[in-house]
């Protein structure tokens, strides 16, 4: 980061859209199982997973591209370990979400010592870069923009392409249906299993978009609990979202808002000690959960395993 | 006539129950025709089979001579079979164009094409006369509406024959009738329809001939025109059923209990309950009538003390009880079977036993200090079960392995013995057989012969009428008329019930409107 002539505000505002990129991809893929009544609370792991592969896949090809490439394929055969547990085998969903999360931890602490024979962080690889120099062609925010990584841009036009596809295409209206009455969907010829299985997976490959952001996209490296519980604070975020790709997107612009005013409080020499800045980002994802931010209405079935032909 | 539906030798088996067992059933085209049978005889599990989400464990399936295998709905839809649930299969959230073309879109590209789902729709009520707006969201509209949406979804599908799964349940009288003319029109069109019903009196006013159930079986197909209520009720319960109460001549005494401008709020903190008052007399059955969601559950769970009331009073026996904890109103006198009997009426898991003494469990003799008393506990138990012929195996099997009817008694005989001044008995009867029905039905009567008052909800007309002494009927949160019932009909009834008002109200001081 070339900060020295840039205007605090600005410096606030392209950390603020950095560090909101990797929560609005994995809460996308939240408001994707979820929408489709699959609670996936397992996006911790899938980010934890996608982190990491996306560090492997660039470090075996040399090309970072890979690595995004690496990042999503493993979300997605994590969140296929959640679909299949809780949309055929109809496990709990919260139980099979939170022993991914255990699983991922414990994968990526075990594939860094694999891999790498070290422990709790990778080397470094070659990270995804900035599409600096052609943003600063472009006159009066050019400056703004070379701050931001390719994340950021992909982050914003996946909030809107996925706006479009739940609420103007064929498949978002089945989704919609799948998660508010699945046996609606059913009796009319939609198949609810293949319609939870996407979007399940779809969370996957967001989530795992979330993850290499961390870790190829803000940095260069995999560190052990580089997550650190934002893909609850993603989740938090899609509650706070109201189960919309917008809303969530506004909630994971204040998270991360509060997150960049705690990186950089000390430099506005706000009279407020780090601590309090530092738990700002939790502060806000408690209130959210805690249901503090007015009515939101999750999908009816949200959770719930449909079982076909039931008494 | 040509035969569009021969289903033949169907049996399905479930996990312990034989719900179909080698049933014989045909559809003629052009037909109304009722499959009737108390719950459990295996109706729906049979129209279940034929619209694809059972499959059958024995049997063949025939649809206009073809023989067929349904795998799932999508195959009967193709077939042309459309099937109106029970329970609606409607996106609450939805508008009323969405939930009828889901999972048969109109496309442009990968979207909706949503221009043309709206003109479909309103293409598709007009040719069938039906009143509907394609854009109203479905959780806003009524529920006779919500019908004709499931009738249309089926309809837009090209369904030439409909299978309508107890359509008549949460329907107003004149929303029957209304709904009897549009089932005549479709039939008039070419569609043919097949009706679920346990109610004796619609089977009579609709349909062509009607096919008896009972146990899983076919006990007989009878031309309707050829039978009558009583023949039909005898083959559907397997013995002669007594359809008329007997009850005592009035002896009303003094005003046991009183609600005086009560208000409440519902779940989502609007008004539900807008100032209702009324009194019940000793001796008497009042009865509540009303289409479901006028607020008639919250009012039961203000009187007994599950929700807060916002404004009003509650009396009994000159006693205030309003906003007291249910266990103090249970003691001022009040017994309540609550109308959901799985969620609030019994313990599923636990033993029959257990169930008996709720309510009393505190105190003796079932109850010594902390310990309970498991002897008299089951004692008592064994006296209800025997008392109310509770059919059980025993009083230690859970609640849950008990039919619908047996459950039922339970928690009746269980309020009724508490002894109370008001027994409140809200929808006693849902989901019951007839002949659960006419026992309920009987030991309400007993306790109001025996002097008790009696507060009754129903969203039964048929109940209403057999029991009740006066009758207030509910609308959107407000006694819009009490009446008596010797002045009663079920024409003026269904007027009140869909909100509006006699001109001039006949009867005494008694029958004096309450208008909000």
């Amino acid at each position: 980061m070339s900060s020295g002539s840039i205007p605090g505000a600005i410096v606030l505002l392209t950390a603020t859209l950095r560090l909101a990129t990797p929560l609005m991809l994995t809460s996308l893929g939240g408001v994707f199982s979820e929408k489709s009544g699959v609670v996936n609370i397992g996006l911790e792991g899938i980010m934890t997973t996608g982190a990491f592969f996306a560090v492997y896949g660039s470090y075996i090809s040399g090309n970072p591209w890979i690595g995004v490439l690496f990042a999503m394929l493993s979300g997605a055969i994590v969140a296929g370990i959640h679909a299949v547990l809780s949309i055929h085998l109809k496990a709990d969903q919260v139980i099979s979400g939170t022993a991914i999360n255990v699983f991922a931890a414990a994968l990526t602490n075990f594939l860094i010592f694999k891999f790498y024979g070290v422990f709790s962080q990778t080397p470094g690889v070659t990270p995804v870069p900035y599409p600096r120099d052609a943003m600063l062609k472009i006159p009066v925010i050019g400056t703004f923009l070379s701050e931001l990584n390719w994340f950021v841009f992909l982050a914003f036009g996946l909030v809107i392409l996925s706006t479009y596809i739940l609420n103007k295409t064929v498949f978002g209206l089945r989704i919609r249906a799948v998660g508010e009455h699945p046996r609606a969907a059913d009796t009319l010829g939609v198949d609810v299993y293949k319609i939870r299985y996407i979007c399940v997976i779809l969370s996957g490959v967001l989530g795992g978009l979330g993850g290499a952001t961390l870790s190829i996209g803000m940095m260069n490296m995999y560190l052990n609990n580089m997550v650190s519980g934002r893909g609850f604070i993603a989740l938090a975020a899609m509650i706070f979202g109201n189960w919309k790709p917008l809303g969530s997107m506004g909630a994971c612009l204040i998270f991360a808002f509060a997150d960049a005013l705690s990186l950089y409080a000390k430099k506005f020499g706000l009279p407020l000690p780090q601590e309090f800045y530092a738990s700002l980002p939790y502060l806000l994802t408690m209130i959210a959960l805690a249901g503090f931010v007015g009515k939101t209405t999750a999908p009816r079935e949200d959770g719930i395993p449909y079982t076909k032909g039931e008494r | 006539m040509e035969k569009v539906v021969e289903m033949k030798g169907i049996s399905k088996i479930f996990p312990g129950v034989v719900a179909n067992d080698n049933v014989d059933f045909e559809l003629l085209k052009g037909e109304i025709h009722v499959l009737l049978g108390e719950n459990g005889a295996g109706k729906t599990t049979l129209m279940n089979v034929l619209y694809g989400l059972y499959q059958q464990d024995a049997g063949e399936i025939y649809i206009k001579g073809k023989k067929v295998e349904m795998k799932s709905p999508k195959e009967a839809i193709d077939l042309g079979i459309g099937m109106v649930h029970q329970h609606f299969m409607l996106v609450h959230n939805f508008t009323v164009a969405e939930n009828i073309i889901l999972g048969k879109e109109p496309r442009s590209g990968m979207n909706v094409d949503m221009k043309k789902a709206v003109k479909d729709t309103k293409d598709l009520a007009d040719k069938y006369g039906f009143n509907i707006n394609p854009n109203d969201i479905i959780e806003d509209i009524t529920v006779g509406q919500q019908q004709k949406v499931e009738i249309l979804k089926s309809l837009y599908r090209g369904a030439d024959i409909l299978i309508l799964d107890e359509p008549t349940a949460v329907l107003t009288p004149q929303e029957i009738d209304e709904l009897g003319v549009i089932l005549r029109n479709l039939v008039s069109q070419g569609k043919s329809i097949i009706l679920i019903t346990h109610k004796l009196k619609e089977v009579m006013s609709i349909s062509d001939r009607v096919t008896i159930l009972r146990r899983g079986k076919v006990v007989d197909t009878l031309n309707t025109k050829d039978t009558n209520i009583d023949e039909l009720a005898e083959k559907m319960v397997g013995r002669k059923v007594n359809l008329v109460v007997d009850k005592k001549p009035l002896n009303a005494g003094k005003t046991i209990f009183k609600v005086e401008d009560l208000q409440a709020l519902d779940y989502r903190k609007l008004p539900a309950v807008k100032g209702v008052s009324f009194e019940v007399h000793a001796g008497e059955i009042f009865a509540i009538a009303g289409v479901d969601g006028n607020g008639q559950s919250e009012l039961i769970e203000t009187i007994v003390g599950l929700r807060k009331p916002t404004g009003g009073k509650v009396i009994i026996n000159d006693e205030d009880i309003t906003g007291k904890s249910p266990r103090q109103i249970s003691e001022a006198g009040i017994a309540h079977i609550p109308e959901d009997r799985h969620k609030r009426g019994l313990i599923l898991k636990e033993s029959l036993a257990e169930n008996a003494v709720l309510g009393n469990h505190y105190r003796a003799p079932f109850a010594k200090g902390i310990m309970m008393d498991y002897v008299k506990i089951k004692e008592y138990a064994r006296k209800l079960i025997n008392d109310f012929d509770v059919r059980t195996p025993s009083e230690n099997v859970s609640a849950a392995s008990l039919s619908g009817g047996n459950q039922q008694k339970m928690v009746a005989a269980r309020e009724i013995n508490k002894d109370p001044d008001l027994l409140i008995a809200a929808q006693p009867t849902r989901g019951l057989d007839v002949g659960a029905i006419e026992y309920i039905h009987k030991r309400l009567v007993a306790e109001r012969d025996k002097g008790k008052a009696v507060l009754l909800v129903s969203l039964e007309l048929d109940e209403v009428m057999s029991l009740a002494d006066r009758i207030g009927v509910i609308y959107d949160g407000k006694i819009v008329d009490i009446i008596d019932r010797k002045d009663a009909t079920e024409q003026k009834l269904g007027i009140l019930m869909a909100g509006g008002t006699l001109k001039k109200t006949q009867g005494g001081a008694e029958g004096e409107a309450i208008r909000g």
